[in-house]
């Protein structure tokens, strides 16, 4: 809904020429970035303080400038702001574009290095510093494991708080527990990772562990729950919102009770946009390096019980083998960055697809 | 019951629709019709006037439903007051050990048989990087959401709002990656073309080495907090009122002067709250930190110089070797970090509560 009626943005009409007073040529703009480029050019190489990165920054400057002095001399001050912000906002774009499409560029070139079979197949058990093999096998098992059990948590008790907030809440207190839900969304993930360790890993689970602490995969996912959970719940609350009212009314009217027209009716129609929400937070919480570092303790060998011993994730393995001193270590951890991210935007990507297709729309 | 008439137009759906009713006149009618239908109450413990209907049941699924979803809502609280309270009880017993001024001492070594660490390093250095990343980003970042809102082409400004919104959900992990292993070439060159010609200002001063420093640290954060804080902002440029632009159009103004003047002002709250989770998600950031610092102890505002750490960086690099005491001074400096975010993340949903409800996708 936003989206068609926000597409409609007006562009100011292009005016016939005769009613303006006069306007820049439209060779104008290339021509003062012609001579910026040479005067820059000219500049560096002439006083020798800089190579060719140095000429495109002079030059864009010297552009802005002569663009604004020109235009001034011609249109008037206010189309020259006009230019000049333009160009300055135009800009903006290319400067972000550049670091971003490297690293898209670097990813993408320095990952397909390890991409095989035995990358995806093994594990990095009994692998030295001289071998050129090893893979993230274990890590792939963490990081699914550590997930899903973290969407098990999350899922249900998200589901049900906002169904709280949304259908029966009142006053006070479901405006603090959205206000808190809403707080929660900017816990660090390092924070959250200590939390879990100080409760879980150090105090709890001593209890069934002779008093060890007890690094798991459980721990990982425990802290992975806290960071999905806020996710989950607002964009629960605002699909269940989404809902018409006369569909509720229409249960009602027939009799069914709150709870089940919640169930059966309520949450039938929003559950496209809840998946979305869910499958969103997921991609998010995949990605988590620092609380699965903390609580899970990272391991070299497949470990497929999550609730014992230590278990590595893909961000894990990705940090770890960076740190790794071995001249293999750093395509290992390329590989895996490449894997961990097309995981992520693989939710992603079908997470907003599937939101494009949701009838009550945004 | 007082403040809140009836369940289905309560008091959060009811906001929603006011403030966004002026945005999107075509939704508005069928808001309007469902309002007075919906103050009567079905259900629930109000009977209305149906003395023909069933009385609540006090232990029925209706109850049970209800109580669950309470228990549900509950555990948030429950969550926020435990990290609260499970930190602060970790904390105090190696905060005791310490025996150099927490907030002072220059330095982190708990591990020690006389324990000595300070916070003070580390809260800094983790507010002059966000700092200087949102400096670096927002500017940029509000840019390329004008660009992508008002001057791109139609299908070009959502093909490309999908991206960067596709970019926001890249783990910080890889940018980290990235930052250490290729943006340091690049952030090197220019810290020592900027110490070669500009060394006489104290923030490029020093005599090498550069390259893993406070600016490649910010640099990396700054593309890392961009993609988030251009998808937050450029929603709300998108949904300022047509009307206002047309209205500053008709006036006369130039796009520029249209977007000064009415998509900006509009904007504002928005702005700043994209920018407030933009500064929490900076003030947060471990790993990319942890892969991109030079960790040294001190405050220095040199910014080219291998050094800097932060709170976040310093827990997953020194967590490895932390005993007891390590991890409970850890736990402290997380505590510290805790409570700086919440100051900010409250300020933040203060700002836009105050106007109007503001819904992010990419949080």
């Amino acid at each position: 809904m936003t989206t068609t009626i926000a597409n409609q943005h007006p562009r100011p009409p292009a005016q016939p020429p005769s009613l303006r007073a006069k306007r820049l040529p439209r060779y104008a703009a290339p021509a003062i970035a012609l001579a910026a480029v040479v005067v820059a050019a000219a500049i560096v190489y002439g006083a020798g303080i800089g190579g060719p990165v140095l000429v495109v920054v002079l030059a864009a400057l010297l552009h802005l400038a002569g663009l604004f002095a020109a235009s001034n001399a011609v249109e008037g001050r206010r189309s020259a702001r006009n230019r000049t912000w333009s160009a300055l906002i135009h800009s903006a774009f290319v400067l972000a574009a550049l670091p971003l499409a490297s690293v898209v560029w670097t990813l993408v070139s320095k990952g397909v290095e390890r991409l095989d079979g035995d990358f995806f197949g093994t594990s990095m058990n009994n692998i030295g510093a001289r071998d050129p093999n090893g893979g993230a096998y274990h890590a792939i098992v963490g990081t699914l494991e550590q997930v899903g059990i973290a969407a098990l948590i999350t899922v249900p008790l998200g589901i049900l708080c906002a169904i709280y907030v949304v259908e029966y809440g009142r006053g006070r207190f479901a405006f603090a527990i959205r206000f808190f839900v809403d707080v929660m969304t900017g816990i660090p993930s390092i924070v959250a990772g200590l939390f879990v360790l100080a409760f879980w890993v150090l105090v709890v689970s001593p209890v069934f562990n002779d008093g060890r602490p007890g690094f798991s995969g459980f721990a990982a996912a425990l802290a992975l729950s806290v960071l999905m959970l806020p996710t989950v719940v607002r964009s629960t609350e605002e699909m269940l919102r989404l809902v018409p009212a006369p569909l509720r009314e229409g249960a009602y009217a027939l009799g069914v009770p709150k709870w089940k027209t919640i169930l059966r009716v309520v949450l039938p129609t929003a559950l496209p946009g809840i998946v979305t929400g869910v499958m969103l937070a997921v991609a998010r919480a995949a990605g988590e390096t620092a609380p699965v570092l903390l609580v899970a303790g990272g391991g070299a060998a497949i470990n497929f019980n999550p609730f014992e011993d230590n278990q590595s994730s893909l961000a894990l393995f990705v940090y770890q083998q960076a740190g790794d001193a071995s001249r293999y270590a750093p395509a290992r951890a390329w590989t895996a960055a490449l894997t961990l991210v097309a995981l992520v935007l693989v939710l992603t990507v079908a997470a907003k697809l599937l939101a494009r297709r949701n009838r009550l729309g945004r | 019951m007082g403040e809140t008439p009836s369940r289905s137009a309560d008091a959060g759906t009811g906001g929603i629709r006011v403030a966004s009713g002026q945005e999107r006149p075509a939704g508005a009618p069928a808001r309007v019709a469902e309002s007075p239908v919906s103050t009567r109450t079905p259900g629930g413990d109000g009977l209305g006037g149906g003395g023909g209907l069933p009385r609540a049941r006090a232990f029925g699924a209706e109850r049970a439903f209800r109580g669950l979803t309470l228990a549900a809502g509950t555990t948030v609280l429950v969550i926020i007051a435990a990290i609260a309270g499970f930190l602060i009880a970790k904390a105090v017993p190696a905060l005791r050990a310490d025996t150099a001024n927490f907030w002072t001492y220059e330095g982190w070594s708990p591990n020690d048989t006389t324990p000595r660490f300070g916070i003070g390093t580390l809260a800094f250095g983790t507010v002059l990087s966000s700092a200087l990343a949102l400096l670096i980003a927002v500017p940029v970042a509000l840019g390329i959401a004008l660009f992508l809102s008002h001057y791109a082409p139609r299908r070009l400004g959502t093909a490309l709002g999908f991206l960067i919104d596709l970019l926001a959900a890249v783990p910080s992990v890889v940018f980290g990656l990235w930052g250490r292993d290729v943006f340091v070439a690049p952030v090197r060159d220019l810290s020592a073309w900027l110490n070669q010609y500009f060394g006489w200002i104290p923030i490029f001063g020093g005599d090498g080495p550069f390259g893993k420093s406070i600016m490649l640290g910010s640099l990396v954060l700054a593309i890392m907090v961009l993609p988030i804080v251009t998808s937050l902002s450029r929603e709300v440029f998108l949904q300022t009122p047509t009307a206002n632009e047309e209205a500053a159009l008709a006036l006369g103004a130039t796009r520029w002067e249209m977007i000064r003047t009415a998509v900006l002002p509009y904007g504002r709250p928005g702005i700043i709250a994209a920018v407030m989770l933009g500064l929490g998600r900076a003030l947060g950031e471990t790993i990319a930190l942890a892969m991109t610092l030079g960790i040294t102890f001190g405050v220095s505002f040199n910014l080219i110089e291998n050094g800097g750490n932060t709170i976040a960086a310093n827990i997953a690099n020194a967590f490895g070797e932390a005993n007891d005491t390590g991890r409970g001074a850890l736990i402290a400096s997380g505590l510290v970090l805790f409570t700086i975010t919440l100051i900010v993340n409250i300020t933040a949903r203060a700002i836009v509560h105050r106007r109007r409800e503001f819904t992010e996708s990419a949080a």
